[in-house]
């Protein structure tokens, strides 16, 4: 996580200056930032974008790990940037910042997110009330199992950092990925929910939860500290379930 | 639009995990054949049997051999990670556990060595 900054010697101006390099296109644009106390990887952006090249193309909303929109690769790693410290990603002074893996590029570090929210679409990542709506409202008890597993993912904030780590998305551009399965996976334990059977039938294809290969890069990159994997393996445990219902009440 | 050209990063020790552990499932799918070629010629009489293990006792099959036994403990030992992810949601510190599964493929296979076999 953070590693400690040692504000005292910034302020004395200890490091002075960090040496930015952003992808643009297919080449990299130098910066030479001031370092600064408490100073975010989205306050380097910013200073860059103010002060040296205004063309400078990003996307940022709330700065405080609530939107999710500022993420970018840091370094090699995808991160949220607005509370991802400079002293805990560039010891040596030195920023590599580029778009999100897997996303096609609007410009600059600007990625497109429209094929990440159009597989929560396809992943049924919405609720559903179903036809006829219940007469009283449903009785969700705190410490249920179904509760405390849909808990355990529903702090999502779809920065698209999972995303942006995982191989198989890579290697599949169909690959559902892991925030749109982890969003399938709380709304099949959310028990006001009908349409279950829809969902699991959505994610088990060839593009869905079997696909994953457990590497836990989205569990490991995730800045909510959310764990898609185990979401994706309860998918794949109950879409297996499904599909032994199925058969048993074929035969 | 065009799609990033941004790189995966290096240091993936899952990553690692998964390729280890499909390459050592496909070899030993295609050792698979070979063992019941071995078991069918057991069939056709012991002078066979003799003449086919004949043929594996020089110095690339025996290696061939000790790899096989460390592919054979390596898929187990990472198989037995992803079911300890999937199954008991086991939140691991990856690189420690994955370099534990491949010691410990690599002590079977020394075992394997020094057992004479």
């Amino acid at each position: 996580m953070t590693a400690p900054v040692d504000h005292a010697a910034v302020a004395r101006g200890a490091t002075e200056v960090l040496r930015v390099r952003v992808r643009r296109g297919d080449g990299l644009a130098a910066f030479a930032v001031p370092r600064r106390a408490n100073q975010t990887v989205l306050d380097v952006v910013t200073e860059i974008q103010r002060d040296q090249d205004p063309t400078l193309a990003y996307r940022f909303a709330c700065r405080v790990g609530m939107c999710g929109s500022c993420g970018m690769t840091v370094n090699g790693r995808p991160r949220w940037t607005c509370r991802t410290r400079v002293a805990a990603v560039a010891p040596e002074g030195e920023l590599l910042l580029e778009p999100l893996r897997n996303l096609p590029v609007v410009k600059d570090l600007a990625v497109d997110m429209e094929p990440f929210f159009e597989k929560w679409r396809r992943a049924h990542g919405y609720f559903e009330p179903g036809e006829n709506p219940p007469d009283d409202f449903a009785a969700v008890l705190p410490d249920s199992v179904e509760r405390r597993e849909a808990d355990a993912g529903i702090e999502c904030i779809n920065c698209g950092v999972c995303y942006a780590a995982c191989d198989v998305v890579t290697w599949n551009p169909d690959y559902l990925g892991p925030a749109a399965l982890n969003r399938a996976w709380t709304l099949v334990n959310d028990v006001r929910d009908r349409g279950g059977a829809a969902r699991l039938a959505a994610v088990a294809g060839d593009a869905g939860c079997h696909s994953c290969h457990s590497h836990m890069s989205c569990t490991e990159h995730c800045p909510k500290s959310l764990s898609p994997t185990f979401a994706i393996a309860g998918l794949k445990r109950e879409t297996g379930k499904a599909a032994l219902r199925r058969l048993w009440r074929r035969g | 639009m065009r799609a990033g050209v941004t790189q995966a990063p290096h240091r993936r020790p899952g990553y690692a995990a998964a390729l280890v552990h499909r390459l050592s499932g496909i070899a030993l799918a295609l050792f698979l054949p070979m063992h019941f070629i071995a078991l069918g010629t057991a069939l056709q009489g012991a002078d066979r049997l003799e003449t086919f293990l004949g043929l594996t006792h020089n110095g690339f099959v025996r290696t061939a051999e000790w790899g096989l036994v460390c592919a054979l403990a390596a898929h187990m030992a990472l198989g037995l990670r992803v079911l300890a992810i999937e199954w008991l949601s086991y939140r691991e510190r990856t690189a420690i556990v994955v370099s534990g599964c491949l010691a410990t493929s690599f002590a079977v296979g020394l075992l394997f060595l020094l057992s004479g076999a």
